[in-house]
């Protein structure tokens, strides 16, 4: 591939011509899965087997392919943003504005759960105010593309979005609450002690062909590594497809329950798994009938918050900080999951 | 040459630190190659997304691995 690329300089191309192909692909998905079950594997129509088998056949390439579109389309998106960019432009920001960019930058900007202390010394040291730092933080692993593609794939655009909306106004109002309450004194002290070499590294000069490149290697490595629980998730999903949901979970995690959302919420927080890992007991859960709203809840609980996460923070803020971090991240949560129950 | 492998222990941070070394092993050159994983150091280099790799004081690596060819590019 690479070889490939440095010979040809347009490599603009080989997205154009993939797209085409993509899009024959994906129209044509269901007359394909559709001959494949009936016509080569000989199921009858009607079946239970059948069915799994026939959602299994389908769902599988068309997650894959709005996979690696969406995480194509984000990965060369991402070369415009660094975090060094972003910082520039959270400095001093006020409340509220800063809170909404710095969400909507969390989402944008490349960012590793194994970098967030020293992005979170970072800014604080520029000046980038404690409660847009906590906006920018809490939006970064909270908002993910490859959950955002699974949960279109599996439960429609409509509840994608409002993953994301939801996902978005928890990291605004969590990071707004935390700049209201003036809790900068709660960060250990010598954070604000600390001095950066100033001298700017300077910020390599990306060209086109390089955003391509970037969006084929973001696929490759993101895809690379989830398409196992992928395959799992949609296993499982195949398998429940269309049996009737047990009493236990729907009794314990349905919609009527009031105390559902709160309970998800408790076994999530300790809980840590990347979104993509996420998703296959996400899917087992809908389909044992625990309602939209609480299986989110769960699902957003178990990747913005954990356990390793908790332990981490812990060497760079107080324990009350700490606290109200997790205590309004988690009550934002369980709003979004009532109010989910609620419309759907 | 002074080398450091920037990060915080994750993954990617020790896939840098083998790919450093079989830079240098294939380039022949005289290096020693340490590691830094205090935070405040990390942050002296102003360096936010980890790993980075810093040569001779300079940051010429950050928030990505490279490949062997594109570290012994950056060492020669």
């Amino acid at each position: 591939m690479q070889k490939l690329i440095s010979l040809n300089k347009s490599v603009w191309t080989f997205p154009v011509l993939l797209l085409p192909i993509w899009i024959l692909l994906y129209v044509n998905l269901w007359s394909m899965a559709d001959f494949l079950t009936y016509s080569v594997l000989n199921f009858n129509q009607g079946e239970h087997l059948t069915e799994s088998v026939f959602f299994f056949i389908y769902e599988v390439p068309k997650v894959m392919l709005l996979l690696v579109l969406i995480i194509y389309a984000v990965g060369v998106l991402r070369t415009f943003f660094t975090t060094e960019k972003t910082r520039k432009i959270l400095e001093g920001k006020s409340l509220f504005t800063g809170n909404v960019m710095g969400a909507v930058l969390g989402v944008l900007t490349p960012f590793c759960s194994c970098s967030a202390i020293p992005l979170f010394l970072g800014f604080v040291e520029a000046g980038v105010p404690l409660g847009v730092t906590f906006s920018f933080l809490i939006a970064a692993p909270m908002i993910n593309e490859v959950a955002l593609v699974l949960l279109a794939g599996l439960f429609g655009w409509k509840v994608a979005l409002i993953y994301v909306g939801t996902g978005l106004f928890i990291a605004i109002f969590s990071g707004w609450l935390i700049g209201k309450l003036k809790l900068e004194k709660y960060v250990a002290d010598w954070v604000y002690q600390i001095k950066t070499n100033a001298e700017e590294t300077e910020s390599e000069q990306l060209t086109f062909n390089d955003r391509i490149i970037g969006g084929f290697t973001a696929v490759k490595e993101i895809v690379g590594k989830i398409w196992i629980y992928i395959l799992i998730g949609i296993a499982i999903g195949a398998g429940a497809h269309g049996y009737v949901p047990e009493d236990f979970m729907s009794n314990l995690l349905g919609a009527d329950n009031w105390y559902g959302v709160p309970l998800a919420i408790l076994i999530g927080v300790p809980m840590y798994s990347n979104a993509a890992g996420i998703i296959p007991i996400v899917s087992v859960l809908i389909e044992k009938g625990v309602s939209l709203g609480t299986a989110l809840a769960f699902m957003m609980s178990v990747i913005a918050l954990s356990l390793p996460e908790i332990i981490i923070l812990k060497k760079v803020l107080k324990w009350q900080l700490i606290a109200a971090f997790v205590g309004i991240v988690a009550t934002g949560i369980i709003v979004v999951g009532f109010v989910f129950n609620y419309l759907i | 040459m002074d080398i450091k492998v920037l990060g915080t222990g994750c993954a990617k941070c020790n896939t840098l630190e083998k790919v450093t070394k079989e830079a240098i092993a294939e380039l022949g050159i005289d290096a020693t190659v340490t590691k830094v994983e205090d935070f405040i150091k990390i942050l002296e280099f102003g360096v936010m997304t980890t790993p980075a790799l810093v040569v001779d004081g300079k940051v010429v690596v950050k928030g990505k691995v490279p490949k062997v060819s594109e570290i012994k590019e950056l060492l020669k």
